[in-house]
């Protein structure tokens, strides 16, 4: 009998000690279903595998374990908006949704919630100017600067000179596609190339009259914003019609291995950006293996480490991890809050240095956020295919974007989202 | 012995010609709209707000206006997403270019003009019938989506194309935009359910009812008795998509707050809604109900059990949904063609003779 109360009280005092300890509750709004499956799954990989290292290696940040709850969205906005729901109550610190659907969704209701949402080169450009989106993070690059670089890299391989050109945009035909559309009007205005705009549908596996006209049209550049199956068909659809590879490239959400083992040797040659470098051997992958893949945590499969997406994945961790370090330290707790860790991140400073710190020299661009910018540098570089070894070449350092078009545009945006909202732009 | 007509005498015909007859029904059926509308709102949170109960509020909506035109028409239609991104998108366009005018308003005058465009859809059906009309009304659907992701004056010429609620006011109390409290968000959707339902019930029981009907048992037969196919048709076209203009308007302003066309009410939505009407039970208000209900809390039932019970991977329990989900339709339509109204009918009738079945 005594044994027995005993017992209970044990079990009543670990019940009740159990809320009490802390830990940094990180949501991953995940897919690993549908057709977006073939891009969620490395990135959400990555996201994780990060963090559980962290957990493994550090025991967390700053002495704070981190609990991840994963929600599957499968890229459709309600389950986005049930799983933003579900899992607010958790005490969440910061979204990752990595869909622009659910981040138009989740920018209101975060805001209203305080908590920050990080849309690493995703979601709502105009979420640069921190002045208006005070809880909205795209750094570090966005569409509008992606695009820019796109024409900036095709104007240093023309001689500085795209006048008389023609260059088509396939774009997947939702928020996500048509963000880059105001940008490259602008520009090609600015330099005189004729821009043509084909809608893809969504999820992208008929695109036979896209390339049709392509292929009548025979524009000299085709720049893609694609995710999903839409990616791997547009390859296909351009290898078929034999349009030449190194004139087609896609954003860095259209640049994965993935989307280009299936079109085999054809794809040889296809080119696409990417915000953070390929290495496959870098020393974090090494911890990532040892301490959390051998040990049995891991995400997934384990297959992905080392892919576009997966780096991508761990780059975001990593950005995460940083601010909520940052955060500790300007606020002096180790148990931050959601509106402690928007000030880390507005704080947020990566150097070369700290980089290579974390075991990942040169993955991404050096930056820094401010209460202005909430975009970071947007640097991006242009990666080709090698179909032959099976793996993606830089081409190029980091090549920046025209901020004399961005931001103009980026003003213009937010202002009229300010104005619609009632929001008086300001810091917090 | 609990559930019966025994003792509960009619003295006039209006009485006798209500619409629940038997005394048990009538007190469930205000017991429910008592808890619906005097417990629920002060118990409610977000999650259960936005996870639950508002989409099944306005899926109730769109089920009961498809359910008008094809339960109870016979008229098949694979059109209810499209009609839905009418609502929406009418909805959207009154709010920005008449910001002083209440919502509500706007709201009904969205199903007012998604009204219009069904009935012009539902033109065709006068010719063909079947699997034909369907085929029109998917062309419907595609259309309207191509219409709205096109034509950049239907989003205010937004650089992204979605379209974003602002925020609206009734009584002093904000129900579109991100700082709606939990209850209003409820309450505004229980509002025009309850509306909604009562309109067509009560409009099922009378003359236009009883006419779209007999369209639907056999349409030659109907005309020859003087029911003119022309009128009967076209206003089941309109009633139901005036229904379906609710639910898509209060889907986009107080559900999500901010939509994609191609997204949100793709063909995917005019599916789901028309499962909806076959597993609640086609031509059956109650029907609705049930099938809405069904489809809108078991995906998040099967996720909570899966994920947060059992605590497998995520991937898994997705999968998991859609098999469970359609073996479940498969096993309805193979074990009870006319749906969860049916049951609850036969639940009844057993409960009327129980304890003495013969």
């Amino acid at each position: 009998m005594k044994m027995k109360r005993l017992a209970a009280m044990a079990l009543a005092g670990t019940l009740a000690a159990a809320p009490a300890m802390a830990e940094l509750v990180i949501p991953d709004l995940s897919y690993r279903t549908g057709p977006y499956a073939a891009g969620g799954t490395p990135f959400s990989d990555g996201y994780q595998d990060y963090f559980n290292m962290l957990n493994a290696r550090d025991g967390g940040i700053g002495g704070e374990s981190i609990r991840i709850i994963e929600c599957e969205t499968g890229y459709n906005t309600e389950k986005g908006v049930e799983c933003y729901e579900s899992t607010k109550g958790e005490g969440a610190l910061i979204y990752q949704p990595l869909s622009t659907g659910i981040t138009y969704q989740l920018i209101p209701k975060a805001t209203a919630d305080g908590i920050p949402i990080h849309t690493m080169g995703y979601g709502r450009t105009s979420a640069a100017n921190g002045e208006v989106f005070n809880w909205v993070f795209n750094y570090p690059a966005n569409y509008w600067d992606a695009a820019s670089v796109m024409i900036n890299y095709l104007l240093e391989e023309n001689g500085g000179d795209l006048s008389g050109k023609k260059i088509a945009l396939v774009y997947h035909n939702s928020a996500y596609g048509k963000e880059p559309i105001r940008t490259l009007e602008n520009l090609s205005e600015m330099h005189g190339f004729e821009l043509s705009q084909l809608a893809v549908d969504h999820p992208g596996q008929e695109q036979k009259s896209q390339w049709l006209q392509i292929r009548r049209e025979r524009p000299d550049y085709v720049l893609m914003w694609g995710w999903g199956v839409m990616n791997q068909v547009a390859v296909q659809e351009a290898a078929n019609i034999g349009f030449p590879m190194e004139n087609f490239i896609g954003n860095w959400w259209a640049g994965a291995e993935h989307d280009v083992t299936p079109a085999g040797a054809a794809a040889d040659g296809y080119k696409s950006l990417n915000m953070n470098r390929i290495d496959a051997n870098l020393p974090v992958f090494d911890d990532i293996r040892s301490l959390v893949h051998e040990a049995g945590n891991a995400a997934g499969d384990g297959s992905h480490v080392g892919s576009v997406l997966y780096t991508r994945g761990m780059y975001a961790a990593m950005l995460a991890a940083e601010a909520i370090a940052k955060a500790q330290e300007i606020h002096g707790v180790s148990n931050i809050t959601a509106a402690q860790l928007r000030d880390g991140m507005e704080a947020l400073e990566i150097t070369e240095a700290r980089m290579e710190e974390l075991g990942m020299p040169q993955v991404g661009p050096a930056f820094s956020v401010s209460c202005e910018n909430h975009g970071g540098s947007g640097l991006g570089i242009v990666q080709q295919w090698n179909a032959a070894d099976g793996q993606w070449v830089a081409l190029t350092d980091y090549i920046a974007p025209d901020d004399s078009v961005i931001d103009p545009l980026v003003a213009e945006d937010s202002a009229a989202f300010a104005a619609e909202n009632g929001i008086e732009p300001g810091c917090l | 012995m609990l559930y019966r007509e025994a003792g509960d005498f009619k003295t006039t015909y209006v009485a006798d010609s209500q619409t629940f007859p038997l005394k048990l029904d009538r007190i469930g059926f205000w017991v429910t709209l008592a808890v619906a509308w005097l417990v629920i709102p002060f118990v409610i949170n977000d999650y259960w707000a936005s996870s639950l109960l508002v989409p099944f509020l306005i899926y109730a909506i769109a089920a009961i206006g498809l359910n008008i035109l094809t339960g109870y028409c016979g008229q098949v239609s694979l059109g209810t997403g499209g009609f839905m991104a009418v609502g929406a998108y009418a909805c959207y366009k009154l709010m920005t270019s008449f910001p002083d005018v209440n919502i509500m308003i706007h709201i009904v005058l969205a199903g007012g003009i998604t009204a219009m465009v069904g009935a012009a859809f539902g033109l065709p059906s006068l010719r063909i019938k079947g699997f034909y009309l369907a085929v029109a009304t998917l062309a419907a659907q595609f259309f309207l989506v191509w219409l709205f992701n096109k034509v950049s004056w239907f989003y205010n010429y937004s650089a992204s194309g979605q379209i974003n609620a602002p925020e609206r006011f009734v009584a002093g109390v904000a129900v579109t935009g991100p700082n709606t409290p939990a209850w209003a968000q409820y309450l505004i959707c229980l509002f025009f359910v309850t509306i909604c339902a009562v309109i067509a019930r009560n409009l099922t029981r009378g003359t236009i009812g009883r006419s779209w009907m007999a369209i639907r048992d056999m349409d030659i037969a109907a005309e020859i008795i003087g029911v003119n196919p022309l009128k009967a048709k076209l206003t089941a076209f309109a009633v139901s998509s005036f229904f379906v203009g609710v639910a898509g308007a209060l889907f986009f302003a107080v559900y999500l707050g901010a939509v994609e066309v191609g997204e949100a009410f793709g063909i995917q939505k005019s599916f789901l809604v028309l499962f909806m009407i076959i597993i609640g039970g086609l031509g059956s208000i109650f029907g609705s109900f049930a099938g809405a209900a069904f489809l809108v809390l078991l995906p998040v039932a099967l996720k909570w059990l899966g994920v947060d019970v059992m605590g497998w991977p995520t991937d898994l329990v997705a999968h998991f949904q859609l098999v469970i989900v359609g073996a479940l339709i498969m096993f309805f339509l193979i074990k009870e063609p006319h749906g969860l109204a049916q049951l609850w009918r036969l639940a009844k009738e057993k409960l009327r003779l129980w304890p003495f079945p013969y």
